[in-house]
C-alpha cells in the first residue's frame, strides 16, 4: 500500500492537480508516526511512510493546511473520512480545496498492546497475512494482528468511506460492531461503581490537552478551556473534581458531532479510555433519537440541533431509570 | 461599582404573610453595592413607584432590584418607572419572591431565607447589567387565522372589516367547522345553517379575506409583527379556480362506498365530493384514499363529465409562504373517542350514538333528511336515553377532568326537539348536575322539564346492553335512591370535547404554551384572555377552552380587536435582550443557526487577516437583532461559547448561581 500511496502522491504533485500532500512521517521511533505535509517528490521519497502504525487521523490538519494556495491531497482511512465529512458540514474545510484519496484499512496496530504481548524494542512492522512480523532490537517476532489491533479497530464501525474523490484499492462496507459493549458494562454498574471507575480512570489525567488537540470535533477558534472569559479555563491547578469536569465538558461539547474515530484514546499518554464518554453519548443519541452516525450524511442535521415531533420528552430520563 | 437600591414588596399579605419583608430588606442592605433598601406594602402602586423614583434621584442609584411578584406581572411597570427618572430600564431586575417563594412556602423562616437568596441573586446579576436600548421593527399588516370554524370566520370578518388583509387556513375542504354539522342552536332554536351560511358567504366575498381551504400550516418563522408562515395546500385534484361547483362529478363518480365524514360516517359519499350544499369554497375534492383513478389509474369518469375541465389527477401538495403580523389560533374541538367507554355499548350497537351524530340524524341535511330513525333498522325510536358527562368531569385515566360546558345545553335542546317533533317519544336525561349559567339558559332547561316533560334523572348510567333490538339501560336514580332499568330504542352519549389533534403540533410551531389538556393557555386568565403568552399569537374558540357558540363569537370579536390593535401600529419596540456572537470565538459551524427557531442567524465571510498569520477569511455568525427573540437556544448550543445574550449573559447567570450557592 505504501508504494501505491507514494506513487499516487507523486503523480498528483507532478501533474499539478495538488500543491501539497498530507501524509505520515516517522518520528523518533518507528511506531511514533506523525502527520506531515509534503510538497516535493524528493521529500516524499525521503520521509513518507505508510504502515500499520499510521493510525493518526489527518482530517483535522486539513482545516489549516488546505487554506494555502491550490489543492491539498489527503489520504483518508474510512474512519478519517467520517471526521472529514463532519468538518465539511461544520464549514471548517472548503471541499473544493481538498483532493481526497480513500485508502482501505483493516485495522492499525496499537504499540501498547504489542508491549503487553511482551514485545519490546520495536524497530519496524510488516504485514504477513493475518500476522505482523515485527523487527525488534531482540530479533524478529511474529504476532497475530487481531491480538494487537487498537481497540477502535477491533470495534471498527465502517470499512466504507464517506466522501472521496478516488479510491486506492477496494471500497468496503459499513459493518456491525460491538463498540458499545464496554459502555453497556459501565451502564450496568451502580452509581457508586461508576463513580469509582471514572474517578480511577480520570485520576491519571495530567491535563496535557492531547485529546482535545487531536480531536477532529474540537475545532473551536478559541477553546473554552483556554478562554479566560469562560470561567472554566486553567482548572489544572484546582481540585480533582473540577479537573475531571474537563473530560465531561469536552464530551458534551462534541456530543452529536463526535464520529467515534478514537483519536482521543489513541493519543492519551495515560491510557485513559476517553472514547467511552463519547460512546455513551452516541449510544444515548441512538436510543433516544434513532441511529445516527456523525459524518455519515453530509446534509443531515445532528439530532441534538434538530427538532422533530417524535423527539423524546425530558421525562425519558426517569423511564430510563434516572433518579427523580 | 454599581449603586443598587433594593425594594421589597409586601404585596398586601401575599408576600408579607410568609416572608419577613423587613428582614429581607435589612439583610440585603448589607450586600456589596447596595446603598439603599426598603420595603413597602404595594411597590406597584403609584406611591410605591414614586418611592423608587425618589430613591433613584436621592441615592444616585445605577441599578434597581425589586423583590416582588413574577417579572411577567410587573417588570414592564417597574421598567417604565425607572426610565421616567432617567435610569436605563434594563438596569432593573425583579426577584420573584411571590410565585416562586411566598405562595409556595408555609414556613416563614424558610421562606424569608429563600427570599433573601433570590434577592441576592438579582443583586449579583445587576452588578453585571449594562444599559440596553431597544430597536424598532415594522409590522406586516396582514393576519392569519388558523381554523375556519365559527371562531375563525367571525375573527376574520372583524379584522377584515377594519381594513386589514386576513387569510384563513382551514384543513377541511370547506370553512364552517363544527357549526355546519349542528342542526339547531340553543337557547333560541334557530337553525345553525341559517345563521352560519351568510357568514360563510361574507367570508368568501370579502375582498380582504383569502381562504386557503384544504390547507394546513406547515412552518412558522419570525416573531410578532413579522411571521413567515409556510402553508401546505393539499392536493384536492380539482383546480379550485376552474371548478364551478356544479356537482355533476359527485353524482357520476362510480365509487360510492366512501364514509361521509360530514355525516360522521353515518352514510356514504362518492370519492369526489362537495361536503355539503353550502360549502365555501364550493369546489369538489377527490378523496385520494378511495379514488379508483388515483389508486389504479383506471377510471377518469369525473374528468370526462366535468365540462369545465377542472379535474387534475396530477396535482401535488404545494407549499406557499406568506408574511403575517399576527396569528389567530382557532383550531376548535372534537368529541373524544369513546373506545374506553365500552359500558355504554357505543361500538356494539349503531343505535348508541354521540350527540354530534345525533345532530346529523336530526338535521335536514343529514343522512335521513331530518327524519329521526334508528341507524340500525330505520324505525322511529320511542324511548331515547341521553347520558351526560361521558368523559367529562372524570377523574379516571380515559376521561377529561374538565367540564365540557356545552353538553347540558345541547342535550336539553335534543330532548326538547325530540318531544316537539315526536311527542309520543319518551325522553330520559341522566345527569350529574345540570349546568345552565348564561342568558336564557336556565329558562330553556326549565321549559324542557316543565313544558316538554323530559324525564331528568340525577344519576349515572351504569351499563347499556343491546338485546333483541332494544338497548337495556341500567341506571341509578340518586334522588329516589333506586335502580332503574329502561328498554331504550336509542342512547345518546354526550361525549366530552377535546382540542383538535392538530393543536399540539401547531403549538410547537408557534412556541405557544398549552395546558395539560392541550388547550392553548392565555397570557393571563383574567386580564389577557385572548392573547397567548407568545407575542403576536391570539386565541379564539374551543382551542382555548370549551365554549358554546355565543361565547365563541364574543371571544373571536375580542380576539379580532386585539389583532387590529397590533396591526394598527406601524412599528413595534423590539427586545434588546438579543444574542450576539463574539466573532473572534465563532467557528462558523452553523450549530446556532440550526437551533435558532426564528431564523435570526446568518453567516458572513469576514477578513481577519493579520500580518503575522497571512490571509484569514473566517465564516462568522451574524444575528439579526430585529428577528432574534432572545430565547437563548444558540447560547447553549454554541460549542465554542461565542454566542451570548444581552441582559442574560453567561457571566450574569453564573453570578446568580454563585450568589445562590454562596
Amino acid at each position: 500500500m505504501q508504494q501505491a500511496i507514494i506513487a499516487k502522491a507523486k503523480e498528483l504533485l507532478a501533474n499539478g492537480s495538488v500543491n501539497r500532500v498530507i501524509g505520515w512521517k516517522k518520528g523518533e521511533f518507528s511506531y511514533d508516526i506523525t502527520p506531515d505535509v509534503f510538497t516535493t517528490a524528493e521529500a516524499i521519497d525521503a520521509d513518507f511512510v505508510y504502515d500499520d502504525f499510521c493510525g493518526a487521523n489527518v482530517s483535522k490538519f486539513l482545516m489549516k493546511i488546505s487554506k494555502g494556495e491550490g489543492k491539498t491531497l489527503a489520504f483518508l482511512k474510512p474512519c478519517d473520512s467520517y471526521s472529514f465529512a463532519q468538518l465539511l458540514k461544520e464549514h471548517r474545510i472548503d471541499r473544493e480545496k481538498v483532493y481526497v484519496v480513500g485508502i482501505p484499512c483493516d485495522g492499525k496496530a496499537d504499540i501498547n498492546k504489542i508491549r503487553e504481548n511482551g514485545i519490546d524494542g520495536v524497530l519496524s512492522i510488516k504485514e504477513d497475512g493475518s500476522n505482523y512480523v515485527i523487527d525488534t532490537l531482540y530479533g524478529e517476532k511474529t504476532i497475530a494482528k487481531a491480538d494487537v489491533y487498537a481497540e477502535r479497530c477491533v470495534n471498527c464501525k465502517s470499512k466504507k468511506h464517506v466522501d472521496v474523490d478516488e479510491m486506492l484499492g477496494e471500497e468496503g462496507d459499513v459493518i456491525a460492531s460491538n463498540r458499545f459493549e464496554m459502555v453497556e458494562k459501565i451502564e450496568a454498574m451502580s452509581s457508586e461503581e461508576k463513580y469509582e471507575f471514572w474517578k480511577n480512570e480520570l485520576s491519571r489525567c495530567i491535563r496535557c490537552n492531547a485529546c482535545r488537540n487531536v480531536c477532529p470535533a474540537c475545532t473551536c477558534e478559541n477553546c473554552v478551556f483556554d478562554n479566560p472569559n469562560s470561567d472554566i479555563n486553567n482548572k489544572a491547578a484546582a481540585n480533582s473534581f473540577e479537573e475531571n469536569m474537563y473530560h465531561i465538558i469536552r464530551a458534551f461539547h462534541v456530543a452529536g458531532r463526535c464520529t467515534d474515530c478514537g483519536e482521543c484514546s489513541r493519543v492519551c499518554p495515560q491510557n485513559i479510555p476517553i472514547h467511552l464518554l463519547n460512546r455513551k453519548i452516541i449510544k444515548d443519541v441512538n436510543e433516544l433519537y434513532g441511529e445516527y452516525q456523525a459524518g455519515a450524511d453530509p446534509d443531515e442535521r445532528y439530532p441534538l440541533v434538530n427538532f422533530t415531533y417524535g423527539d423524546c420528552e425530558p421525562s425519558v430520563v426517569y423511564e430510563r431509570g434516572g433518579d427523580k | 461599582m454599581q449603586r443598587i437600591g433594593v425594594f421589597v414588596c409586601h404585596c398586601g399579605t401575599n408576600i408579607a404573610a410568609t416572608v419577613d419583608v423587613k428582614k429581607v430588606s435589612e439583610v440585603l442592605l448589607n450586600e456589596p453595592g447596595v446603598v439603599f433598601a426598603t420595603d413597602y406594602q404595594y411597590m406597584c402602586s403609584e406611591a410605591g413607584q414614586n418611592m423608587i423614583k425618589e430613591a433613584i434621584k436621592e441615592h444616585k442609584l445605577t441599578g434597581v432590584v425589586i423583590c416582588s411578584c413574577s417579572p411577567r406581572m410587573h417588570e414592564a411597570t417597574f421598567r417604565k418607572a425607572v426610565a421616567s427618572v432617567g435610569l436605563n430600564p434594563y438596569m432593573l431586575e425583579v426577584a420573584n419572591i411571590r410565585e416562586q417563594c411566598s405562595w409556595i412556602h408555609k414556613n416563614v423562616e424558610e421562606a424569608t431565607e429563600k427570599a433573601i437568596i433570590l434577592g441576592r441573586a438579582a443583586i449579583a446579576k445587576v452588578h453585571l447589567n449594562a444599559p440596553l436600548t431597544a430597536g424598532q421593527t415594522p409590522v406586516t399588516k396582514r393576519a392569519l387565522v388558523i381554523g375556519g370554524g365559527i371562531a375563525g370566520i367571525q375573527c376574520a370578518l372583524d379584522i377584515a372589516d377594519a381594513g386589514y388583509q386576513v387569510d384563513i387556513v382551514e384543513k377541511e375542504p370547506t370553512v364552517g367547522g363544527k357549526m355546519t354539522k349542528i342542526d339547531k342552536t340553543f337557547p333560541t332554536l334557530d337553525c345553525s345553517s341559517c345563521i352560519l351560511t351568510p357568514k360563510m358567504v361574507d367570508v368568501a366575498q370579502n375582498e380582504n379575506i383569502t381562504i386557503y381551504s384544504y390547507s394546513e400550516v406547515e412552518s412558522v418563522k419570525g416573531f410578532v409583527g413579522n411571521f413567515t408562515v409556510g402553508i401546505k395546500r393539499k392536493a384536492r385534484y380539482v383546480k379550485e379556480d376552474i371548478c364551478t361547483g356544479c356537482g355533476l362529478c359527485t353524482e357520476k363518480c362510480p365509487q360510492k362506498k366512501v364514509p361521509n365524514d360530514y355525516n360522521l360516517g353515518l352514510d356514504n359519499k362518492r370519492a369526489i365530493y362537495i361536503p355539503f350544499a353550502q360549502a365555501v369554497p364550493k369546489v369538489a375534492t377527490i378523496d385520494a384514499d378511495y379514488c379508483t383513478m388515483l389508486k389504479t389509474g383506471k377510471c377518469g369518469v369525473c374528468s370526462k363529465v366535468c365540462t369545465a375541465g377542472a379535474i387534475d389527477y396530477t396535482q401535488k401538495d404545494e407549499i406557499i409562504e406568506e408574511n403575517y403580523g399576527a396569528i389567530v389560533v382557532a383550531t376548535g374541538y372534537n368529541p373524544i373517542k369513546l373506545d374506553a367507554y365500552e359500558e355504554f355499548g357505543y361500538s356494539q350497537s349503531p343505535d348508541v350514538v354521540t350527540s354530534l351524530e345525533f345532530e346529523r340524524l336530526m338535521s335536514a341535511s343529514g343522512p335521513n333528511g331530518g327524519h329521526l330513525v334508528r341507524p340500525s333498522d330505520h324505525t322511529e325510536p320511542k324511548t331515547i336515553v341521553f347520558v351526560q358527562c361521558v368523559g367529562s368531569r372524570s377523574t379516571t385515566e380515559c376521561g377529561k377532568p374538565y367540564c365540557s360546558k356545552i353538553c347540558c345545553m345541547y342535550t336539553c335542546k335534543h330532548a326538547m326537539l325530540c318531544r316537539e317533533k315526536y311527542p309520543d317519544t319518551e325522553v330520559y336525561v341522566f345527569y350529574i348536575d345540570v349546568r345552565t349559567p348564561g342568558k336564557n339558559y336556565d329558562e330553556f332547561y326549565r321549559r324542557a322539564v316543565e313544558e316538554y316533560n323530559v324525564h331528568y334523572i340525577k344519576g349515572m348510567v351504569g351499563k347499556v346492553a343491546p338485546e333483541n333490538g332494544k338497548l337495556k339501560v341500567q341506571a341509578s336514580d340518586l334522588l329516589n335512591n333506586e335502580q332503574l332499568h329502561i328498554d331504550a330504542d336509542m342512547v345518546v352519549l354526550a361525549a366530552a370535547i377535546e382540542p383538535d389533534k392538530s393543536a399540539r403540533p401547531l403549538a410547537t410551531l408557534l412556541t405557544a404554551s398549552m395546558d395539560t389538556n392541550d388547550f392553548f393557555t392565555e397570557a393571563h386568565a383574567k386580564l389577557r384572555p385572548v392573547e397567548s403568552p407568545t407575542a403576536g399569537v391570539f386565541l379564539a374558540g374551543c382551542a382555548q377552552g370549551p365554549k358554546d357558540i355565543p361565547e365563541t363569537v364574543t371571544q373571536a370579536g375580542a380576539c379580532a380587536s386585539k389583532v387590529i390593535g397590533l396591526l394598527a401600529k406601524d412599528h413595534l419596540v423590539g427586545n434588546p435582550c438579543v444574542a450576539h456572537p463574539d466573532e473572534m470565538m465563532c467557528n462558523g459551524c452553523s450549530t446556532c443557526a440550526n437551533v435558532c427557531p426564528y431564523g435570526a442567524i446568518t453567516y458572513e465571510n469576514k477578513d481577519y487577516s493579520r500580518r503575522k498569520d497571512g490571509t484569514m477569511i473566517r465564516r462568522v455568525a451574524q444575528v439579526n437583532p430585529a428577528v432574534c427573540q432572545g430565547c437563548g437556544c444558540c447560547t447553549v448550543a454554541c460549542p465554542s461559547g461565542a454566542m451570548d445574550l444581552y441582559g442574560f449573559s453567561t457571566k450574569q447567570i453564573v453570578a446568580e448561581v454563585d450568589a445562590i450557592c454562596r
